[in-house]
């Protein structure tokens, strides 16, 4: 292990780390922290300049029932979560059935096909935006929650396929062999042998781009523009347009807007940082 | 792997593969050669294209505007890169076992799950001339309040330090696992000899972590790239353009101001800087496929 183990420093030097790593963590969080207390501010606090401090009297529990009916937040966080569960749930489904095609079948132009997605989900999100804001538009599907699961769809199947197929390689060829020998077909292969092995890996997926998808900000701009249909990374921004001084009220929809995806990630932890530090231990 | 026998079976692999491409292809790889195509014209976006040749790219190297997005996007690059050592510095600093450091180190994580949208927010917050906590800690030394993100010097440094706030988190938990997975055997071995501290840092533990590293340094600079959302929030590009980067001058010029061709011809120039680091990764990435 290195560092070496605290415990084998003095006394000393082992307590104030301990202090010094709570410590260290407030700071790394002040930002947030001061958020969260502004989520609990009277109106007269924030007019009186205090951002910082304790707040004089504590209106949590108004401030958001304020957020929940006097803005839309109710319907944006809405929307984030039909935009983002299917989207989700597209991009793995289609990114595991490429990334085994690609992981456990020969064929030309395998490893170009892969190099393909890997290098399209790199891309600046503004070489695709016109087309893809045209093409959404002709469909008819500009400005419906339908229109961005497509794009997320379709884009994080870069990212999705690139993992998958990095997982699916390591699984034994035997297992198939062997049921090829034995006849079966090749979506009972899939189904009844690959599927259940890959489990891990679709959950460590799924915590992952659910962040990336609920998180994103640019195309919910391009691809969306009235309250019935935007995500609440949109909608928050909309809201400090109109409600400009009431800072406890962008507050309290920060929070919001932040608290599912560290819940999941809290949840699901392991599986969140397996999902990002894949290809980190090899490559 | 193996071939396979029967006909059928052989179309196995395209049926597999059809979905995921065929999307692939209608929403990223015809979109970027549209949009290459697109900037050989001049176009409002609604109306008709009119073939222009060269003209988009010839009027961006003359735009004031598209040096300073540009040199914004180098100096986004250049500070972006003190996220991989610093993720590493708290990484040493976090890996210990000590009773509730998973939850310690897990919190440090936050600022990388939560939206950059709220990023944006917190740190505007924070660099307020009136209120901002940033403002009162330089009144603590004496200092003059500085409005940090209306002033044309310090506004992009402003963004990056509140862009870095998450990258570094993500550069953390890279370390993070790549100091999960050391070879003990090499680090007793070194220790032995008398190696430790700052030596076996370098020499022992650093190379192990080469790959946390790789991909700490081309997720850093793709991000450093590809910054968007923070300026979008902060400042809208503000004051007079000085915060802009390529990709929301781009935005700026196809949305706000109805250039869809010249938008195109900076999104290209965008695309060209970063497949240089796509084609590097891509050439890493498939050679120890191969190995």
């Amino acid at each position: 292990m290195f560092p070496t183990p605290i415990e084998k420093r003095s006394l000393p030097f082992n307590l104030s780390y301990r202090v010094a790593v709570w410590i260290a963590l407030i700071l790394w969080l002040l930002p947030l922290v001061a958020v969260m207390l502004t989520s609990a501010r009277s109106t007269a606090d924030i007019n009186a300049g205090n951002y910082w401090g304790i707040p004089s009297e504590w209106m949590l529990f108004e401030n958001y029932a304020l957020v929940f009916t006097e803005t839309p937040m109710v319907r944006y966080l809405l929307n984030s979560i039909l935009i983002t569960l299917p989207a989700v749930l597209g991009a793995v489904a289609l990114s595991t059935l490429a990334g085994y095609a690609l992981a456990k079948f020969k064929f030309r132009g395998n490893i170009a096909l892969f190099a393909a997605f890997i290098a399209g989900n790199f891309v600046p999100f503004q070489i695709l935006m016109i087309p893809v804001r045209d093409l959404t538009i002709g469909m008819g599907l500009y400005d419906t929650a339908s229109g961005l699961i497509l794009f997320h769809i379709a884009f994080q199947t870069g990212f999705c396929t690139l993992f998958m197929r990095n997982f699916i390689v390591g699984l034994p060829d035997e297992l198939i062999e062997a049921a090829r020998v034995e006849g079966v077909s090749e979506w009972q292969i899939f189904w009844h042998i690959v599927l259940p092995l890959v489990r891990p890996a679709l959950a460590a997926l799924s915590v992952l781009i659910f962040t990336f998808i609920w998180n994103d900000y640019f195309w919910a701009l391009v691809l969306v523009q009235s309250d019935e249909v935007r995500p609440i990374t949109a909608g928050i921004s909309a809201l400090k347009g109109q409600w400009m001084a009431s800072w406890q009220l962008i507050a309290a929809g920060s929070v919001i807007a932040a608290l599912p995806p560290v819940i999941l990630f809290f949840a699901m932890q392991r599986h969140f940082i397996a999902g990002l530090t894949l290809g980190a231990t090899k490559g | 792997m193996q071939k396979l026998h029967s006909k059928q079976q052989q179309w196995m692999p395209v049926l597999f593969l059809a979905p995921a491409v065929i999307l692939f292809v209608v929403y990223v790889i015809f979109p970027i050669l549209q949009s290459i195509w697109l900037s050989f014209y001049e176009w409002d976006g609604i109306g008709e294209k009119t073939f222009v040749g060269f003209r988009n790219y010839i009027e961006l190297f003359d735009d004031y505007q598209f040096w300073v997005a540009l040199k914004n996007n180098l100096y986004w690059m250049v500070f972006f890169m003190l996220a991989p050592p610093i993720g590493l510095g708290i990484a040493l600093f976090l890996n210990q076992k000590i009773m509730g450091i998973r939850l310690v180190k897990s919190m440090f994580f936050f600022p990388f799950v939560i939206s950059q949208v709220v990023v944006g927010l917190v740190f505007s917050w924070f660099y307020d001339p009136s209120f901002g906590l940033f403002n009162k800690a330089l009144g603590l030394f004496g200092m003059e309040p500085v409005a940090v993100l209306s002033d044309e010097n310090w506004v992009t440094f402003g963004i990056i330090v509140a862009g870095l706030w998450p990258q570094i988190a993500y550069c953390m938990i890279l370390y993070l696992t790549g100091l999960n997975n050391l070879n003990p055997d090499q680090i007793e071995a070194a220790r032995l000899d008398g190696a430790h501290g700052w030596k076996m840092l370098r020499h022992v533990i650093l190379p192990q972590l080469r790959p946390a590293t790789f991909i700490a340094v081309v997720v850093t600079v793709i991000g450093a790239l590809r910054s968007f959302d923070l300026v979008a929030t902060m400042t809208s590009g503000g004051p007079f353009g000085t915060s802009s980067v390529l990709a929301y001058f781009m935005y700026e010029q196809s949305i706000f101001n109805y250039r869809a061709g010249y938008g195109a011809a900076i999104a290209t120039v965008l695309f060209l800087i970063m497949d240089i680091y796509i084609a590097y990764f891509l050439w890493r990435m498939l050679k120890s496929e191969k190995a």
